[in-house]
């Protein structure tokens, strides 16, 4: 039985190897977000700019030659690109927006697998000054249009697959859309009607660029997340949030210069881009990207073969990986693995301590979400692991718990042990700076000084965080979140459906699961074909992530006296809950709505 | 249990999960991975509706051998002391 106190003494150990945070209540005292933007270097004309901070800093001098992104490709086989290499390709795209006539501020998505050329537009698209928007390529044609729509974006990178599997059918309703990149994940030439093949436009470009004047605040990353009412909700980051990616992920990951650094989140989601592009470049380290998705003997693999140092991960896969034993990570020689952060959802006990077993280490949880732009509480490597708490706020953040009152302010609860919803001071670099379009939604994200997070938790005498529950009804599922109102709304275009109630039921290796519940109109009758009919209807619309896995029929639903559908009564009684338990957090405020 | 039989069962359930695959077009040499959307909680529930649907248990270990059709195929085959040999 391994006790907490073997995570005690691998904190003690890992002193002595030397890490970047090691007296915490000093470098709390001793932070500022001045000092953290000043190891930063700086547009040569002044401003800041988040790909000249990534790359070309790094290009200019010494570490010009060094691997910055190693990318491994279907079979494995390993791709290395350079700082300076990284530098060419991102001037190239560049220069091919400036051909498109794409200026700043306009939104570049790109809907790929992790394949470099997601990577070249991220930073090219920075460098022009333009706005990079990732969309998960697991997404359906549904949540993808409403996502474009929002963004309003005008230029599209995609992949030729995807093209005709999500884009082409819907390709009018996207009428700001003004230029499609496709890339051939074999190499070929596209040849597509109204698209432009990516290889060949980059070859044609020139490789020297200038980084446009970038103030701070100009707009650089638009991440998409869901509510539990309306439509998605576009986070707009600024320029300035790399000073809290660099700091951040010095912070809470340990990544120092030269490490070999591998995050598996998807640039799909925030984390894949804030610490799967953005922090490691910043801080110098080498990258690792893989094409595929999780296979537990590949990604142990890797671990050995790449010599990764600090390895961020997420929960659904260490669970994943708990599932195939104990003794296949120890055939696989690891020792070059200093650090193995997690994020996502709350990692359990028995994960976090399975790090020790299967890694001699632990796996160090943090917090922190799309809104937030960067890791905000944390175990950060040289702390005493409390397996199952997110940890501490890091230097430069201030986190407390929050009780709402009847007059809409807040009530700050100084008592440990006491739960509320998760609240963070404004002012730190990477927090977002709108909801796309939506100010109203993006004020009540606030009260006072305090960013709501609309996660619950408490905070120990020690000063620990400890994840309860979310305050609305979004649900976790394998660390994405997912709005129920999107997939009650493709449900209900259905011709059967009359209402939908969608819920995250609680699984013990994703979190969650979405489950949806229908009800039918009077001329339809529950039966097997119709349950996969819908189930078919949903997963081509919404993708295979957000999509429902489980449907199950009803004659009616849980209502409000308005009409609402009351999730959270549908969800005390999937969980056999009294339901009268669910009467206060029926009340309970919802700020993200 | 012949190898029709076994084909059956895998689409069958492959349906269940997923019932928006289309069967016709399925290479059984390409991954599932690779022709259709299907996720890790999609394959972790396929997997277990073939234990239950097929009454046996498949360790956890070879999983990643149940990624395609053929894969299947061979690896219950093999399991059922059949010919692996199977296309």
């Amino acid at each position: 039985m391994i006790s907490k106190k073997a995570c005690a003494g691998w904190a003690a150990a890992i002193l002595s190897k030397g890490v970047n945070l090691v007296d915490y209540n000093a470098t709390r005292i001793s932070f500022s977000w001045d000092a953290a933007r000043r190891e930063l270097d700086g547009l040569p004309g002044g401003g800041l700019n988040i790909a000249h901070e990534a790359i070309d800093r790094h290009a200019n001098g010494s570490r010009r030659n060094q691997v910055a992104l190693r990318w491994l490709d279907k079979a494995g086989q390993a791709h290395d690109f350079t700082y300076l290499g990284l530098q060419e390709l991102t001037n190239r795209f560049a220069n091919v927006l400036q051909g498109l006539g794409v200026g700043k501020g306009d939104r570049v998505f790109v809907l790929a697998s992790r394949i470099p050329e997601l990577y070249i537009t991220a930073l090219g698209t920075l460098k022009n000054g333009s706005v990079f928007c990732p969309l998960f390529s697991a997404f359906g044609p549904e949540p993808i249009r409403a996502r474009m729509a929002i963004g309003e974006a005008k230029v599209l990178v995609t992949t030729d697959t995807l093209y005709y599997r999500k884009i082409e059918q819907q390709r009018d309703r996207l009428p700001q859309l003004e230029h499609i990149l496709l890339v051939n994940e074999e190499g070929e030439t596209t040849i597509v009607a109204n698209t432009h093949d990516f290889k060949s436009l980059l070859d044609a470009a020139d490789d020297h660029f200038t980084i446009s004047p970038t103030d701070p605040e100009d707009i650089a990353l638009l991440h998409f997340t869901s509510g539990t009412t309306g439509k998605p909700k576009g986070a707009v980051h600024v320029h300035a949030a790399v000073i809290a990616h660099q700091s951040t992920a010095k912070f809470a990951l340990d990544l120092q210069p030269d490490d070999i650094f591998w995050c598996t989140a998807d640039p799909g989601w925030v984390t894949g881009t804030s610490y799967g592009i953005i922090a490691p470049l910043t801080i110098g380290a080498t990258l690792i990207v893989d094409r595929e998705e999780f296979e537990v003997e590949r990604w142990y693999r890797i671990l050995q073969d790449h010599k990764v140092n600090v390895w961020y991960t997420a929960p659904t896969a260490i669970r994943m990986m708990m599932k195939f034993g104990i003794e296949l990570p120890r055939k696989y020689d690891v020792s070059q693995l200093r650090f193995m952060a997690s994020v996502g959802e709350p990692l359990n006990p028995e994960a976090v301590l399975w790090g020790v077993k299967a890694f001699d280490q632990p796996f160090h949880d943090n917090w922190w979400q799309t809104e937030t732009g960067g890791i905000m509480i944390a175990n950060y490597a040289a702390m005493d692991i409390k397996p199952g708490s997110m940890g501490k706020p890091l230097p430069g953040i201030e986190a407390t718990i929050v009780r709402h009152t009847e007059a809409g302010q807040v009530v700050i609860l100084d008592e440990p042990g006491q739960e509320g919803e998760l609240a963070l001071r404004v002012g730190w670099p990477s927090m977002f700076r709108a909801y796309l379009g939506e100010d109203e939604r993006y004020q009540k994200c606030f009260v006072d000084d305090w960013y709501l997070s609309g996660d619950l938790a408490r905070r120990d005498e020690d000063g620990y965080f400890w994840f309860i529950g979310r305050a609305d009804d979004v649900i976790k599922s394998a660390g994405h979140l997912i709005g129920p109102f999107e997939v009650e709304s493709v449900l209900m275009e259905h011709p059967a459906v009359v209402e939908a109630g969608v819920i995250g039921k609680p699984d013990p290796v994703f979190m969650e699961v979405v489950k949806a519940f229908v009800v039918l109109k009077p001329t339809h009758v529950a039966n097997e074909a119709l349950r996969r009919e819908l189930l078919a209807h949903a997963r081509k619309r919404l993708g295979a992530t957000v999509a429902p896995k489980e449907i199950e029929f009803r004659n009616d639903l849980p209502k409000t006296r308005s009409g609402k559908i009351m999730r959270r009564l549908l969800k005390a009684q999937e969980l056999g809950l009294p339901e009268g338990d669910t009467s206060m957090l029926e009340d309970r405020r919802m700020p993200h709505e | 249990m012949n190898k029709n039989e076994l084909r059956q069962h895998i689409t069958e359930t492959l349906l269940e999960i997923a019932p928006d695959v289309e069967i016709a077009k399925l290479d059984p040499a390409v991954s599932f991975r690779d022709q259709f959307e299907i996720d890790s909680v999609d394959f972790l529930n396929f997997v277990l509706a073939l234990e239950k649907r097929l009454g046996i248990k498949i360790s956890e270990i070879d999983y990643p051998k149940l990624s395609s059709v053929r894969g299947c195929l061979s690896y219950l085959a093999m399991e059922s002391g059949e010919d692996p040999k199977v296309s």
